[in-house]
């Protein structure tokens, strides 16, 4: 085997906003040889899209390659000029980016984005590119491969559009491929689709790759080859299999842990008669109301659940599916069409505007996105001081010493409390997010995919900071994620909604048996496992190709699910909506086939 | 994603508030518009002759050391007149812009945060104003009320706080979906300490931005009002009611025309080219990124 991309000392540096100049690539030297898939796999500013970028001789605006060599087969891109590298690029190097929603032209057809660069380099006719590009879309499993080409960005699913992005990659059978990410913005269901078609293609095609993420588990099932990154520089380089199973450097070991999050034990719950919080038949949504007491787009549909004091409840479904909108009904920030919620017994209030402060103490909300979460011109200090001093009257020097305390708590140094957010790193900011809430002493923190923006070794610390504060203060919390994995780490009960419906609710240990609701299946077998392999194992047909992104929330007979189970029944499913009802593991369940076949199915 | 500038927010040092770069042109600008603050503060003091003082000399005259930027219509010194209009020109932009943005901020904001029935009202009224011509709005207005200088000044105000309003508002509903204004509502925060403590710190920028802007529009209006005869009335002068005085004195080329006309072009043009040098660098490097 040849060696077709070869990077040696390569050096990248950026000019920082002080004007500094920094290396984030340091001395990084690898190669990947023909046919061969090779991951780079790190954190972000772990320096791994500019190394995958600078193979096309491209550094980003504000980067510069210092120094190295790179060469592609027989050509050295370091010393090409600008014509030459536009020569290259797309022809024989391609780039499918993470954000395929992005990188297409929202005002021209598909088929016209997809033989672009075909066209561009000259390489065949128009009849010849859209012949090739039909036999793409055939080999990466689009459905209507015919006249998907005439459609726009906007008619396709995300998944598909990935998929599409990949065959305009492979128009111009390039040498080298760029994967950046291109699964990481995706649904598990959605994702195990597209990881698919990109694996199928890349066996039949001989591609030769460059593979770039922060998922070890996607990366396992792609990857022949996996180089670890940290700070711009080589952790670690070895195969796949021996990578995953017996990892060497003590990074490669914390990535691989956290790739797996250990199961923390479930919390004893204190069997009190009133639970903590309890919310029943909870309706919301947008529009007027109908006839029959719903919204005409009900977001949320006949909700129940309990919380008990000092337990988590693990909320999960595809983004999309009202979890947030749960969230923020609960803490008052959206209206409610109908139904209660409870605070130990007592019903409160439909909005925050006719909530006590105290009621509205007790309930914080923890929101996703620190970066938007946390008031950019406001200092740390002043971000948890004032719901110190709002909620607990204290004032001055008092203020002062439970902001440190509050720091403390989050495992955060005191010299923290004079910077401003955006001086910050992800995972000390999401801390930030997390003390304002704890600032307020409450009983319930309702948590808004709160890990779900960092990287996996910051993620894991944040739900052990979640699991020590539960400890050490009694908070309860809702736990929202799309990630199966850190859910049932966290959680002692778990509630899985469809199309804001809930469809199966039970403890961890009675999820962790069947009989389960189709979709739950399909969302658990989804999940990549940290072993190669494990992709072409998944089952090849768990559901219909339906699109995630469209639920049908304005559906008002029948299961919400039907459009995409392959175990529906006909003429029973599309008509009556399955009310929830107790299996033999204790969970609850929304399905019309009994225990036996669904268990029988989802082993 | 968005990994080296991230990973350098993160480590970098906190700086302390510098002077802000300006760039050859922002330096400019500055210093003009320092110059004519500072004629409309002590002008005066400066000035040879009296303003409306008759002089022992010929009408349009050019100029000379006697009477540096030569004489008016009337004989009069322009330079003292240019000085006594830079006050009333300056003066009541300032005050008018300072109205019109203070109006429309607080209305912007007001809007934005409360949302619903009261944004959408105001949103279509202060729509209707400004599909009014501005200039034929201002005849209006100055016919109605007479021109003594504070109908003047209200009337540029009103003229202006729409389009200042509508800067603020939009702003503001970006800033006001944040999570972190989100975070203030379920705090149980009331309205006013969201808009001054939440919302208003991160629209600073563009709002003076929309000042330097506005100052400029309001500039050339009340000129064009005082040019038409509408303006600030005789024996006081502005800039604009200067050049109208002197317009038959363009057929010999005389100073008296061209002055005040020149004080007007410099002033709105180093306002422009300061408040570019202040933001404009920053938006450019905002939507580079």
């Amino acid at each position: 085997m040849t060696a077709l991309l070869e990077v040696e000392h390569l050096r990248v540096a950026a000019r920082g906003a002080d004007g500094r100049t920094i290396e984030i690539v340091k001395d990084v030297s690898f190669s990947v040889d023909r046919g061969e898939v090779v991951a780079l796999i790190g954190e972000s500013g772990s320096g791994k899209t500019t190394i995958a970028l600078s193979a096309m001789g491209y550094a980003r605006a504000g980067c510069r390659i210092v120094g190295g060599r790179i060469t592609l087969g027989d050509s050295e891109v370091t010393a090409l000029d600008e014509t030459d590298l536009a020569d290259l690029r797309g022809r024989r190097v391609a780039y499918i980016a993470q954000s395929a929603a992005a990188a297409f032209n929202p005002s021209r057809t598909i088929m016209a984005q997809v033989i672009e660069s075909a066209l561009i380099h000259k390489l065949m006719t128009r009849e010849a590119a859209e012949a090739k590009a039909l036999a793409l879309f055939k080999a990466l499993a689009l459905p209507d491969p015919d006249q998907i080409g005439q459609r726009y960005p906007h008619q396709v699913s995300g998944g598909q559009l990935q998929r599409l992005l990949a065959a305009m990659a492979l128009i111009t059978d390039p040498e080298l491929v760029i994967f950046d990410e291109p699964t990481t913005a995706l649904d598990v269901t959605t994702q195990i689709e597209v990881l698919k078609a990109f694996k199928s293609v890349i066996r039949e095609r001989g591609t030769t790759g460059l593979y770039v993420s922060h998922d070890l588990a996607v990366v396992a099932q792609v990857a022949d080859r996996i180089i670890v990154l940290r700070d711009g520089a080589v952790q670690e380089v070895g195969p796949t299999g021996r990578l995953i199973t017996a990892p060497v450097s003590d990074y490669t070991r914390s990535l691989v842990a956290a790739a797996e999050p250990s199961v923390r034990p479930i919390t004893p719950a204190p069997k009190s008669p009133v639970p903590l919080l309890e919310v029943t038949g909870l309706v919301a949504g947008y529009g007027r109301t109908q006839r029959d007491g719903k919204p005409l787009l009900p977001i949320l549909d006949d909700i129940g659940l309990r919380i008990q004091r000092g337990t988590s409840l693990g909320v999960i479904g595809e983004s999309g599916c009202g979890k947030s909108t749960l969230a923020r009904v609960i803490a008052g920030l959206q209206p409610l069409a109908a139904g209660s919620i409870r605070l130990d017994g007592r019903p409160l209030a439909p909005t925050v505007g006719k909530r006590s402060r105290e009621d509205l103490r007790r309930i914080q909300i923890v929101f996703q996105m620190a970066d938007t979460a946390l008031n950019p011109s406001g200092t740390v200090a002043g971000i948890l001081g004032r719901p110190v001093a709002f909620y607990h009257g204290l004032a001055g020097p008092a203020v002062r010493r439970r902001v440190l305390q509050l720091l403390d708590l989050v495992k955060l140094p005191a010299t923290v409390a004079d910077r401003r957010p955006t001086e910050l790193s992800g995972g000390q900011k999401q801390r930030i997010n997390l003390a304002r809430a704890l600032a307020a002493e409450p009983d319930l923190i309702l948590c808004d995919e709160v890990t779900s923006a960092l990287d996996p070794v910051v993620a894991a610390a944040i739900v052990d900071l979640l699991v020590d504060l539960r400890r050490e203060l009694g908070v309860s919390y809702m736990f929202i994620s799309h990630d199966l994995k850190t859910v049932r780490a966290l959680c002692d009960e778990v509630m899985v909604l469809y199309a804001g419906r809930k469809i199966e609710a039970g403890s961890r240990d009675a999820l962790a048996t069947p009989p389960h609701h189709p979709y739950f299946s399909l969302l658990a077998n989804s999940v990549p496992a940290l072993r190669t392999g494990w992709l072409d194992l998944a089952d090849a047909q768990q559901a219909l190709p339906g699109d995630a992104a469209r639920f049908p929330f304005g559906q008002r007979t029948g299961c919400r699910f039907y459009g995409r189970c392959v175990q529906r029944i006909d003429g029973l499913c599309d008509r009556e909506m399955p009310t929830l009802r107790h299996t033999v593991s204790g969970s609850e369940l929304a399905c019309h086939r009994s225990d036996d076949e669904l268990g029988a199915l989802s082993l | 994603m968005n990994v080296p500038n991230g990973a350098i927010a993160a480590t970098s040092i906190p700086t302390r508030r510098r002077l802000p770069r300006l760039g050859f042109a922002g330096w400019m600008g500055a210093a003009l518009v320092v110059f004519w603050l500072a004629m409309a503060l002590f002008g005066s003091f400066l000035a040879p002759h009296g303003v409306g003082e008759i002089l022992d000399a010929d009408a349009f005259e050019p100029m000379s050391r006697q009477y540096p930027l030569g004489t008016d219509y009337l004989s009069r010194d322009i330079l003292s007149r240019i000085l006594a209009g830079t006050r009333q020109t300056v003066g009541i932009a300032l005050v008018a812009t300072f109205l019109a943005a203070l109006g429309g901020s607080v209305l912007g904001l007001a809007a934005a945060v409360v949302g619903g029935w009261f944004d959408a009202g105001l949103s279509r009224f202060l729509d209707a104003l400004v599909s009014i011509p501005s200039k034929m709005f201002g005849l209006l207005l100055v016919a109605a009320f007479g021109s003594s200088l504070p109908a003047l000044t209200l009337t540029l105000a009103v003229i202006y706080l729409p389009g200042c309003y509508r800067i603020v508002r939009a702003v503001s509903v970006n800033v006001a979906t944040l999570d972190f204004v989100l975070v203030a509502r379920a705090r149980g925060e009331g309205t006013f300490y969201i808009v001054r403590h939440e919302v208003l710190p991160n629209i600073v920028g563009p709002m003076l931005t929309d000042f330097g802007l506005r100052f400029v529009y309001v500039l050339l209006l009340l000129s064009s009002l005082s040019f038409l005869g509408l303006g600030v009335q005789p024996p006081d002068a502005d800039w604009g009611s200067l050049v109208r005085e002197n317009i038959s004195g363009l057929a010999y080329g005389a100073p008296a025309v061209l002055m005040p006309a020149l004080a007007i072009a410099s002033l709105s043009i180093g306002v422009n080219l300061l408040f570019d040098g202040l933001f404009g660098s920053r938006l450019q490097r905002k939507g580079g990124s």
